[in-house]
């Protein structure tokens, strides 16, 4: 084992690790019975602290396909394996991932134990939804397999656990079929936050939907979004390049994601977009367009920054963005890049995010007063009967989580029965107040 | 279609390779000892796209077992176009240095076994004057260093033999290829504290795969290896042995 400091992609909070790398399940198991707490990490891709913690077991070894049904698009991986690996594999074999969050470089563990959404999340659900089961070491070092109907509660607790119930070895999907791997995208200019929560109810049989957002606009622009609606294209073809990155290889002056470029940002981001407007960009494009940029994160500089993404049930839920968006302009603290999207029905998940309403995520450069804005906005949420992100949260209260997550106790009791209680624990645990 | 025979095959580096030969649909006879891993390896390499894969356990160091081993992967494959071998153990050194026994194995296994498996495939290929053999050598065998030189004197061997093979088998077609990482963050090297020095397999592997394509000679990855070995080597004795390298 060697020492790192590691942090999550917002580069805030930093913490020094020990890295281990098991390269086998019988090393894996002496790990656990080795150490008093751990957590598995996969790339990093949470945004705060949720794979923080002083021994981490780094999955990256262990990333290979088992097994690839063409027939039935049924695909059994290592939980080290990255989303992008999944699809350069599958894509040209005409099938696609069920959900996606909007980077391709998180790993097969890393989407389960965030239970990530994606553009279709109205109509898919989560990534955990089309788990059919895992392999996972728990805290005696055993190995279980679960699925819905074997061990159960593990399974629920597991997807979107935060890694906090063990360590997944591997994990079977069920993909979905393409015909090509284009998408037939239709983009519509909505010019208040009323018209873009019309917009998506309007367009709630559209398979994808998302909405860049401008958190900047005031008054009668307040909430001005762009939506972006989205098909399988049926022509087109199956060629399939993901390019490699172009990277930004040094944190650049803090100073130079200030309010006015933000301003000039999104000023010309909404005059670029032209309201019905057809195209068919690439999968890559469509679902991964910040991976084109590789360390996009480092643009923040070397203070970091919050991500922090919320969802507000949809009942009053208009009102209530406006609410919330008045807040985050008047900040003035707004990123260049904020996110709205209407989510659909929650699941069985203890700790799992989304639930049928509004969601807006945008970042905030690490500052004294931008965590002050966030532990203000997250009292609003909690009254609004709303909650935030654990796979982008750094700096909740263990107040706040509680509130927002009812089902923590059941969380905690599952953890309890499979002897994950300070087994597996991470710098985010501990804050929230989980054992 | 290249018929690739990989010895080592559940090393990181030749791992990688082994994915980007798949990606791009070549046939892989793979050779190992940790038989789940190679296992495990083998179904993923087919998955990722490779047009066939076999696999075979052998511990390289049952030196008796490689004229048999080798025919077998010609007849399956239908022939030979690539071998890259990769396998090699990195022991301690201050342990070794107290045991005979222990040198003796590492130089057994990082070298005897290599140059016993150089020399059944170049003769191989040399009767079809076609191919390449490709081996992870390493900087450490450009010169000897306190901190290291057990490894060092294995990988130099593999250097110097295949510096002459390479000359040999010039007249028949058949390319040699020395390949000399720096450090590299792998299995191998756990437990060392990682720095900017160091870089992936993968980016390990695409430079060697680069390196068989273009039938280089001998290659520096990454290449600023090739000016810092150059310092090293040059450095009078009188000064080199007073240095903590």
């Amino acid at each position: 084992m060697f020492t790192r400091v590691v942090s999550g992609w917002g580069n805030y909070p930093k913490q020094e690790a020990r890295i281990a790398s098991p390269s086998s399940c019988s090393a894996l198991q002496d790990l656990i019975a080795q150490e008093e707490s751990l957590l598995a990490r996969g790339m990093g891709r949470s945004y705060g602290d949720s794979a923080n913690a002083s021994v981490v077991v780094e999955t990256s070894c262990n990333d290979h396909f088992l097994r690839f049904d063409e027939m039935s698009g049924r695909l059994t991986a290592e939980s080290g394996i990255t989303l992008r690996e999944i699809l350069k594999v599958v894509v040209p074999k005409g099938w696609f991932l069920p959900v996606t969050p909007g980077t391709s470089y998180v790993t097969l563990g890393g989407a389960i134990a965030g239970d990530v959404h994606g553009k279709n999340h109205h109509i898919s659900g989560t990534f955990g939804e089309h788990v059919k089961s895992m392999t996972i070491a728990i805290g005696t070092g055993d190995i279980l397999t679960v699925s819905p109907s074997e061990n159960g509660d593990l399974f629920y607790s597991t997807c979107g656990g935060m890694g906090l119930t063990g360590i997944i070895i591997d994990a079977t999907i069920q993909l979905i079929p393409i015909q090509t791997a284009l998408i037939d995208q239709r983009t519509l200019k909505l010019d208040c936050i009323e018209a873009a929560c019309e917009a998506f109810q309007e367009n709630s049989n559209a398979t994808y939907s998302v909405a860049w957002i401008d958190c900047l606009a005031r008054g009668k622009h307040l909430g001005r979004s762009v939506l972006m609606l989205g098909e399988h294209s049926r022509s087109g073809g199956m060629y399939f390049d993901l390019k490699e990155p172009k990277t930004i290889p040094f944190n650049t002056p803090p100073s130079l994601l200030n309010k006015p470029a933000i301003k000039c940002f999104n000023h010309a981001y909404w005059h670029k977009a032209v309201h019905n407007q057809l195209q068919t960009p690439s999968l890559g494009a469509f679902f991964y367009p910040l991976d084109a940029v590789g360390s996009w994160n480092k643009l923040y500089g070397k203070p970091g920054f919050l991500q922090y993404q919320f969802v507000i049930p949809k009942e009053g839920g208009v009102a209530n963005m406006r609410t919330l968006l008045t807040l985050i302009a008047e900040s003035g603290q707004g990123s260049f890049l904020a996110v709205l999207k209407q989510f659909g029905q929650a699941n069985a998940n203890l700790l799992s995010f989304p639930f049928e309403g509004y969601t807006l995520a945008l970042d905030f450069k690490v500052t004294e007063s931008a965590i002050k804005t966030l532990h203000r906005l997250d009292e609003i949420v909690v009254r609004m009967g709303g909650r935030v992100y654990l796979s982008k949260d750094a700096v909740m209260r263990e107040s706040t989580f509680k509130s927002m997550y009812p089902e923590w106790e059941a969380f905690e009791a599952v953890r309890e029965k499979y002897r994950a209680i300070g087994k597996f624990s991470s710098a985010q645990s501990s804050r929230l107040g989980l054992a | 279609m290249k018929k690739i025979l990989i010895f080592g095959a559940t090393s990181a580096i030749a791992e990688q390779c082994a994915r980007i030969w798949a990606a791009r649909g070549e046939s892989l006879y793979l050779v190992a000892r940790n038989d789940d891993r190679l296992k495990t390896i083998a179904s993923d390499i087919e998955i990722r796209g490779a047009s066939r894969v076999l696999s075979c356990r052998m511990d390289v160091n049952d030196m008796d077992q490689h004229a048999k081993l080798i025919d077998e992967a010609v007849a399956a494959l239908g022939g030979i176009d690539v071998v890259l071998i990769a396998h090699g153990t990195l022991a301690d050194q201050n342990s070794c240095e107290r045991s005979v026994e222990e040198t003796m194995m590492e130089i057994q296994t990082n070298a005897l076994s290599s140059i016993s498996l150089l020399t059944l495939t170049a003769n191989h290929l040399e009767t079809k004057r076609q191919g390449t053999i490709a081996i992870i050598s390493s900087v450490a065998g450009d010169r000897g260093r306190a901190s290291n030189y057990i490894y060092g004197a294995a990988k130099a061997m593999v250097t110097a033999f295949t510096s002459g093979l390479r000359q040999r088998l010039y007249k028949s077609d058949v390319a040699v290829v020395t390949i000399k990482p720096g450090f590299v963050d792998t299995p191998m090297t756990t437990g060392f504290q990682k720095g900017l020095m160091w870089v992936k397999p993968e980016t390990v592997a695409s430079k060697i795969v680069t390196a068989i394509d273009k039938r280089k000679a001998e290659v520096y990855i990454p290449k600023f290896w090739w000016v810092i070995m150059l310092v090293i080597k040059i450095i009078p004795n009188t000064i080199f042995q007073r240095l903590k390298l």
